[in-house]
This record gives C-alpha cells, sequence and structure tokens, in this order.
C-alpha cells in the first residue's frame, strides 16, 4: 500500500524542498518507486532543488483540469532510478488546487508509486492543507529557533484536526520532527536550542537532526538532491533519516552518542 | 567592574530563555485548541436553549450564559440561565 508523506513546517524557509528533494531521492535510492510532488502554486521550486526546471511542460494543476496526463507531467529523474517529479503550476490562482483534484490524482499515483512525497508550501492556508490533507505521515521540518518551533506547533496542532485522517476519525496521522540547520557549538555554548529541548517542547519523535552545512547551498545551487552528495555531513544525515523512517536503527557515529540516546527513548 | 561582575549570578543562556519562552506560548497554543469544535457549535446552542427556556419563562438573550472549561482530560459545559424573579407562569 502506498504511503503519502507531507513534508511540512508552517514557516518558510526552513528546509521543506531541500528535505523533500533529499529524502524522496534517499528513498529511490533504497529501491522503492517514489515520487515527490511540489504543492507550492505559484512558487513552485522543487524543480529547480532537483535540477529538472528544464524539462517542465505539464504540471500538477494541469493534470487535475485534465489539460495533460498524469505521465505527462511526470518527470523521470536521470540520475535515480524509480524517481518522478511532480512540478508546481505557477499560476497565480491559489485555489486551483481542489481537494477533488488533489484525491484523484493522490489516488492514480497511489497504484504505481510506494512512497508519495508531498512538499508543502509555507504557511497554513490553502495549499498547505491540501498538501497534508491526505497524507499517512509527516515530516515536520523545524529549525532550532523560537519561531520555526512555535509554527511547528500550529502545524502540528492543524495535522490532528484539518486532514483526512482527523475528520474521518481514523488513525491520526504519524507525525515525525526533523531538526534542519542545527549548530552542535552553538547548541554547547547555550545560544542555540538543543534537540533535546525542541524535542520536549514538540513533544513528537525525532527522526534526524541535519547539520548545518555550507554543502545544501552547493547542491541546490547545482539543482543536486544532498543526498547524492556522498561527501555531505548534511546528505549523510538524510540518509540516515531515510534509514530510520524506513524503521532501521543507522550505524552510531561518533560524537553523537547524546542523538541516539535521543532517538532510542523517542522511537521504540 | 571585574570583581563586581564575577559576583553577580550567571545570566541564563539565551537558549534556557527561548526553551522557557516556548513551553508557556506552546501551552497557551494547546490549551486553545482541543475545545474549539465545541466552541464553534456554543452560539447555536445558546440561541437553541432560549427558545426551550422561553416556552416557560419570559428571559433576555443575556441571562443564558454558556462556556466550556478544560479539567484535565475532560471539557465541562457549563450553563447559567439566571430567571427574573416572579417570572414563572404557576398556572401552566
Amino acid at each position: 500500500m502506498a504511503k503519502i508523506i507531507v513534508v511540512t513546517s508552517g514557516k518558510g524557509g526552513v528546509g521543506k524542498t531541500t528535505t523533500s528533494a533529499a529524502f524522496a531521492t534517499g528513498l529511490a535510492l533504497r529501491g522503492y518507486q517514489t515520487v515527490v510532488i511540489d504543492f507550492d502554486v505559484g512558487l513552485r521550486n522543487l524543480d529547480l532543488v532537483m535540477g529538472c526546471e528544464r524539462r517542465v511542460v505539464y504540471d500538477f494543476v494541469n493534470v487535475i483540469n485534465g489539460e495533460g496526463s498524469l505521465n505527462q507531467a511526470l518527470i523521470k529523474d536521470r540520475r535515480v532510478e524509480n524517481l518522478y517529479i511532480l512540478p508546481a503550476s505557477q499560476t497565480r490562482d491559489k485555489d486551483a488546487l481542489t481537494l477533488k483534484g488533489v484525491a484523484r490524482v493522490l489516488e492514480a499515483l497511489r497504484k504505481r508509486f510506494e512512497y508519495i512525497v508531498c512538499d508543502s508550501p509555507a504557511g497554513i492556508e490553502h495549499g498547505a492543507i491540501m498538501a497534508m490533507y491526505f497524507a499517512d505521515e509527516a515530516l515536520i521540518v523545524t529549525n532550532p529557533e523560537v519561531s520555526s518551533v512555535r509554527d511547528s506547533d500550529r502545524i502540528i496542532g492543524m495535522l490532528s484536526s484539518k486532514t483526512r485522517r482527523a475528520v474521518q476519525n481514523m488513525q491520526p496521522i504519524k507525525e515525525y520532527l526533523l531538526l534542519t540547520r542545527y549548530i552542535d557549538k552553538r547548541v554547547d555554548r547555550g545560544d542555540m536550542l538543543s534537540a533535546k529541548d525542541v524535542g520536549e517542547i514538540l513533544a513528537i519523535p525525532m527522526l534526524g537532526i541535519i547539520p548545518e552545512s555550507p554543502t545544501v547551498l552547493q547542491a541546490s545551487n547545482a539543482g543536486i538532491p544532498i543526498t547524492l552528495d556522498k561527501e555531505s555531513d548534511a546528505g549523510i544525515a538524510y540518509l540516515e533519516v531515510v534509514a530510520r523512517f524506513l524503521g532501521e536503527e543507522p550505524p552510531e557515529r561518533e560524537k553523537k552518542s547524546f542523538f541516539t540516546r535521543i532517538f532510542s527513548s523517542k522511537l521504540t | 567592574m571585574r570583581v563586581l561582575e564575577f559576583f553577580r549570578s550567571k545570566p541564563d543562556s539565551t537558549a534556557t530563555v527561548a526553551k522557557e519562552r516556548l513551553q508557556i506560548i506552546v501551552a497557551h497554543q494547546r490549551s486553545n485548541r482541543g475545545s474549539s469544535a465545541l466552541d464553534a457549535l456554543l452560539p447555536k446552542m445558546q440561541r437553541d436553549l432560549l427558545e426551550v427556556v422561553r416556552k416557560y419563562v419570559e428571559i433576555d438573550n443575556e441571562q443564558v450564559k454558556m462556556r466550556v472549561e478544560k479539567e484535565g482530560n475532560c471539557e465541562v459545559l457549563e450553563v447559567n440561565i439566571t430567571l427574573p424573579e416572579g417570572s414563572v407562569n404557576k398556572n401552566e
């Protein structure tokens, strides 16, 4: 059965698109049929981060409106087997995504893919709700910073009230915290919230910590998902996130023993 | 100066301050969350109640007061209906 995963945060600029690209690529690298969908109608960017912006012909809204087929809109990644991208539309019409239309496209994708990753727009408006509505699991991308943590808490509230699983009284969405732009040194100095602090405040299981890294910007400059950079500390951290998501305990890294302490207490 | 600073108690790190502020704001956000469904129903419930009470007693709109309170895991719906003196018609 296909799983729908929303990558969301409330606040903008925390790393949703970077995470969507890295996470979807990581799942595909593990051999899973994976599609990543850009829900940011009007401000599409996933195509740029994935490096396929010049191959966009038809988009998500075209498919919903019947102006192009799903097969025409899906872009096959040239580097990773099993990985597809469904780009967002550049239309200014915010209500172009309808619940019925999104449901129909997701239903068609479910037959073909094992994982459907939904890259949510920032905010708590229509687009963000469309991205989370049909989700089975949610990655809540958070920076160790007050406004991001507060917005993540709002999003957690919406996941448990405004989604299909909530409305239809089904098993609730599985929520995971993903801390990004983490700087160990600043945490040690006491001028950045620690993973433990954020985990305690938001009270959902931690899937991983992505260190702040210059390689993330370099990768997006080049249109390469960070999980394809074998040298990048952030890329390695994302691969560990994928492993943990798939239920594996990744090999312990030195100096990070306190991470594993958090994970083992929260995930088991 | 240095000596004075040494004796002054060390201020909390900014991360600690951030955590404390967030704990308060998040607790507040969460307390607003739960009862929202019932809150939305209150005005209609209040109108319906008024209609029922008015079958028997003359009362003003403001004399029916309702509110929802959270107590641990359960919600308490408090309804307060003030009856004006001598308003009940004993013949009915």
